[in-house]
């Protein structure tokens, strides 16, 4: 488990990147938490700098979008997923579990309270 | 319409044949490709590809979502007229495809400096062309990069992080002034000597010595640098001489409307070699920008097939970007003739190094570019924030 922070750490829109076996962004869709691998599959840049519109992300460099739930991308030039990581609430501290296997669909770590 | 005849088989003719199958067409498509290779992505030639850092299969540009594309390939073939009325394209060997569409997205390919060039001189524009720079780029040797465009800064850059000793000469006083203007492209043009790289502006090429290998670029100041290698990134011309004859308007490039519509019914034309108009400028533009040739396809294709396709708004805003040094350099919009540039974050001035952002305003004073370097986040931003003026 990887300790991101205190859930006011990531306000609702933004996204913060910690460091797992690779890099892993965190974002805050209006309460729920998602957590993604940073890297664009398509070409080196870091997701968590990308624009978030609903549960997608678009890549910073070259739009490819990426929806946040399942880590697939919704067209060209992205061709491969990101991997997803299911995110855990322990009170108001967010851990990022990154065992989930890649393209499984996670459900959002809710903001509300303790989701194990 | 059954029939469509796509010329080019980079970027920009690959995503017209998705945009097509994804908007539904079925009929007939067939794909002409002057190089041998499936296409490709071009950027990387000047900085992962070059760097060694990926491999040929990593930049190709079809994966297996494309095996359902149906596309006819013709490659390593080339076009060498268009009989625009009758949509009739003829091929180097004599075929001639008879089509009820034609999609033009021939590209355009790198300027040489005049005369016979010796062994060791490059331009940086194809796969091929990219082999063979990076067999010459070895540990130790001295490149001159002519030109300090974004080719050539990229080369630059890869170059020294291999190992070899890098010049760059600049016809003007200022790097990328064209683009960026004097302030600015002053303050990019800082990360070549940061770096170690020697930048020599305002100074011509008088000619090269060397032969049958190149020894030397002989400046017009009197100067000779040696070299071992030399890469010539002077710009691109776009290919449209075989159009010459074909009906069809030609002006820096094919003349389309926003969609990508030529003078002539079911021809249309995408990505480098198209000339066409930008709603972001109010003019026409011809962008060779790997955004442009990726996105302009669609529009096009549905143009095509008398249907519509928004792109998202911050589409609209012309974009690009650079990797030099390690550093991401992205822009969007453009600079306004008697406009000025504010700095939002960083210091330009101080070091590139530490990354900026700034916008380019207008005469008025309103924001119609943005400029950054490791700045990806407010970037992105002001991209959307640009894309409210269309």
């Amino acid at each position: 488990m990887i300790f991101v922070g205190e859930l006011s750490d990531i306000p609702v829109g933004e996204s913060v990147r910690v460091q797992g076996s690779v890099a892993i962004a965190v974002f805050n869709v209006d309460g729920e938490l998602f957590a993604i691998d940073d890297t664009c599959t398509h070409q080196d840049a870091s997701l968590s700098d990308g624009w978030l519109e609903g549960c997608a992300v678009e890549c910073p460099l070259h739009a490819a979008c990426f929806d946040l739930r399942t880590g697939r991308p919704s067209g060209p030039p992205a061709k491969t997923p990101v991997r997803t990581h299911a995110v855990v609430f322990d009170g108001d501290h967010v851990y990022v579990d990154e065992t989930v296997p890649v393209g499984t669909e996670v459900t959002a770590g809710l903001a509300s309270g303790l989701v194990s | 319409m059954r029939d469509v005849v796509v010329v080019g088989a980079s970027l920009a003719g690959l995503a017209t044949v998705r945009a097509l199958r994804d908007q539904g067409f079925e009929g007939r498509i067939v794909v002409v490709g002057e190089e041998k290779h499936a296409p490709y992505d071009r950027p990387p030639l000047s900085k992962e590809y070059l760097g060694g850092t990926a491999s040929e299969d990593e930049i190709g540009l079809t994966g297996p979502d494309d095996a359902g594309l149906d596309v006819e390939w013709r490659l390593g073939r080339t076009a060498t007229a268009l009989d625009g009325p009758g949509r009739v394209v003829t091929l180097d060997d004599g075929e001639r495809l008879t089509a009820d569409a034609v999609v033009l997205a021939t590209g355009a390919r790198a300027r040489t400096l005049p005369g016979g060039n010796p062994q060791g001189v490059h331009t940086l524009r194809t796969l091929d062309d990219a082999r063979a720079l990076r067999a010459d780029l070895l540990p130790g040797r001295r490149l001159v990069v002519v030109g300090a465009g974004f080719i050539g800064a990229e080369v630059a850059s890869t170059a020294a992080g291999l190992g070899l000793a890098v010049d760059i000469v600049e016809a003007a006083a200022v790097p990328l002034g064209r683009a960026l203007g004097p302030e600015m492209g002053t303050a990019c043009g800082s990360l070549h000597e940061a770096n170690g790289v020697r930048l020599h502006r305002a100074v011509g090429v008088a000619g090269l010595s060397g032969d049958p290998r190149v020894t030397g670029v002989r400046l017009d100041d009197g100067r000779e640098l040696p070299a071992d290698v030399v890469v010539v990134g002077i710009g691109a011309a776009p290919n449209v001489e075989w159009l010459d004859g074909s009906g069809l308007d030609l002006d820096d490039g094919v003349v389309t409307d926003a969609r990508g519509c030529t003078n002539l019914p079911g021809v249309v034309a995408v990505g480098d070699c198209a000339n066409s108009h930008r709603d972001y400028t109010g003019d026409r533009l011809r962008l060779e920008h790997w955004t442009n040739a990726l996105q302009q396809p669609a529009v096009a294709a549905a143009a095509l097939l008398g249907a519509e396709h928004a792109l998202p708004s911050h589409h609209a805003v012309p974009y690009f970007w650079s990797d030099q040094y390690g550093h991401r350099i992205q822009f969007a919009g453009h600079r306004a003739a008697g406009g000025s540039v504010r700095v939002e974050e960083g210091d330009p001035a101080a070091s590139a190094g530490a990354g900026f952002l700034a916008l380019f305003l207008d005469s008025s004073g309103a924001p119609v570019g943005v400029l950054g370097v490791d700045r990806p986040r407010p970037f992105g931003r002001w991209r959307r924030e640009l894309a409210k003026r269309v």
